[in-house]
């Protein structure tokens, strides 16, 4: 494969995960985030884990690099709850 | 102490912790390394240069066992420009004479070789563990929980990086505030040898550090290129709250990053293998939290924000090395538990930590000019646009032109208020 523009999954898709299937290790509150008005998640989170579906944010743990930004970015705390994956889940890098 | 205790429990195996780990065990203390990745390393991304120093601090000679990439002779500055770029080259081969100053390095194996060394020496290590909080008896921290169960030690050293949950569950600080701290994205791309030594103008083990402004919207931030052995380590750090505003998402500025000719000219024929983010401390010296320990409990690495960003220089693994130095310094003296912090704070002086991150206390407000990362690129870009530019017209007198180019770009007036920044920064 030569360089190219990857795509937020194409992205995603270059590491390795272990998802911890129906425990997620960041919770949102809809409500919260549905009056959220600069909503930073979406745009900063480097995974793009935080998207817009029919104008409600959606968060997807699954693809999560685990750094934080959305925690610390989260003006009006729809972010309820920011851990780290249970040990051996979540990514592993193995170049970084 | 109970039997089934540690003299240390240390949480995390990155730098900070590994250092900490390593002198603590070699000195015949009993220590039990936490890292919450499947291995040291697994969780970890950093842009990717080591300065040897810190190695070498830990025990002389160090660093030749250590997995690193290459040893760093060119030191590159590039300003972007659309379709262009003005990249200053600094080669010195001192650099890397004796001990090379600094290394490019991939934390993956970095990390886990560090706490190979740990548990060579005695500690013992643990993967797969994420630890969810602290045991307190009497205001005292003696031990850590881990799931269901539950340890204990004399002292919890958090390494547990720039998001340190557990100093704050200690109550040292609160969470880390956005200003405080960027937001790096990064692709490792495999790249061989033979294309980076030519693109790069490399020998055997020789490395290139790049840093770049003028590719993030204008927005607080630079990118970051560093050669490592059959890959090239490609990213751009944010500041997240200006980010937010502009609006685009990171990794489509990203990826218009990895795209522009000059850069795609280096890396072009690799392929990405990994795709990373993380958080930085970006504060410095402002940015450490007043409180670095409690009885039973210290905080040292990205954990207490250690970090050194000149634009230039970046710095955040020598100092966690050199913290976790310092800690099991402090715990090795202590005579008891209420010494160690103290003593802890007195080696972050006497090893050269807090005096370093002194020095440059003012270099973030540098970062608070905007034009740096727009319109004084664009400046120099179109400057050399005229310097080299021959078509056969006559052309406009120099010294008039490049007045033109810089006034279409910034005001006298933002140039001196800029001026007097960056002069009070350094």
């Amino acid at each position: 494969m030569n360089i190219k523009r990857l795509s937020p999954e194409e992205l995603l898709a270059l590491n390795r995960y272990e998802v911890d299937e129906g425990k997620p290790h960041i919770l949102i509150d809809k409500a919260v985030c549905s009056r959220c008005s600069p909503r930073p998640c979406l745009v900063v989170c480097p995974a793009r884990c935080y998207q817009l579906k029919d104008g409600e944010v959606n968060f997807e743990y699954a693809g999560c690099l685990e750094c934080g930004t959305c925690r610390v970015m989260c003006s009006d705390k729809g972010v309820t709850s920011w851990n780290y994956p249970r040990g051996s889940f979540g990514v592993t890098f193995r170049c970084s | 102490m109970a039997d089934d205790s540690f003299d240390a429990i240390v949480v995390g195996a990155g730098p900070a912790g590994c250092a900490c780990a390593y002198t603590l065990a070699k000195q015949g203390k009993s220590v039990l390394l936490l890292e919450r990745g499947n291995s040291a390393g697994a969780k970890n991304v950093s842009g990717g240069r080591l300065y040897t120093y810190a190695l070498e601090l830990l025990e002389p000679g160090m660093y030749l066992r250590a997995p690193l990439q290459r040893k760093i002779v060119h030191e590159q500055m590039m300003l972007l420009g659309e379709k262009s770029a003005t990249t200053i080259d600094y080669c010195d081969y001192g650099l890397g004479e004796d001990v090379p100053q600094s290394y490019s390095v991939i934390r993956a194996s970095l990390d886990e070789w560090f706490a190979g060394e740990a548990e060579a020496q005695g500690a013992v290590f643990a993967s797969s563990q994420l630890v969810d909080g602290l045991v307190e008896e009497e205001g005292k921290i003696v031990g850590i929980k881990a799931g269901e169960d539950e340890m204990r030690a004399g002292v919890v050293v958090a390494a547990d990086g720039v998001n340190s949950l557990l100093g704050q569950k200690a109550g040292l600080f609160p969470d880390a505030k956005s200003h405080a701290v960027g937001v790096g994205v990064k692709e490792t791309i495999e790249l061989s040898d033979a294309l980076i030594s030519q693109r790069f103008a490399l020998k055997d083990d020789e490395g290139t550090a790049r840093v770049a402004i003028g590719c993030t919207e204008g927005i607080s931030g630079g990118a970051f290129l560093y050669t490592n052995k059959g890959s090239v380590s490609l990213g751009i750090v944010f500041n997240p709250q200006q980010a937010a505003k502009n609006g685009r998402h990171i990794q489509d500025i990203f990826q218009d990053f990895k795209m522009h000719p000059a850069i795609l000219a280096l890396i072009e024929g690799g392929t990405s293998v990994e795709f990373g983010g993380h958080l930085v401390p970006e504060m410095g010296y402002h940015g450490i939290p007043k409180q670095l320990y409690r009885e039973g409990m210290l905080v040292v690495g990205d954990a207490a924000q250690f970090g050194i960003n000149t634009g230039m220089i970046i710095r955040g693994m020598d100092l966690a090395i050199v913290s976790g130095l310092a800690a099991a310094n402090a715990i090795l003296a202590a005579k008891s538990a209420a010494e160690t912090g103290p003593l802890y704070m007195k080696q972050l002086e006497e090893l050269l930590l807090l005096p370093n991150m002194r020095a440059y206390s003012e270099f973030h407000s540098m970062f608070e000019i905007s034009r740096i990362f727009n319109a004084y690129p664009v400046l120099a870009n179109q400057a050399m646009h005229f310097l080299f530019t021959v078509d056969g017209r006559v052309p406009p007198p120099m010294l008039k032109k490049l007045m033109q180019i810089v006034k279409s770009n910034v005001t006298f007036g933002q140039m001196a208020a800029d001026s007097w920044k960056a002069y009070r920064s350094i």
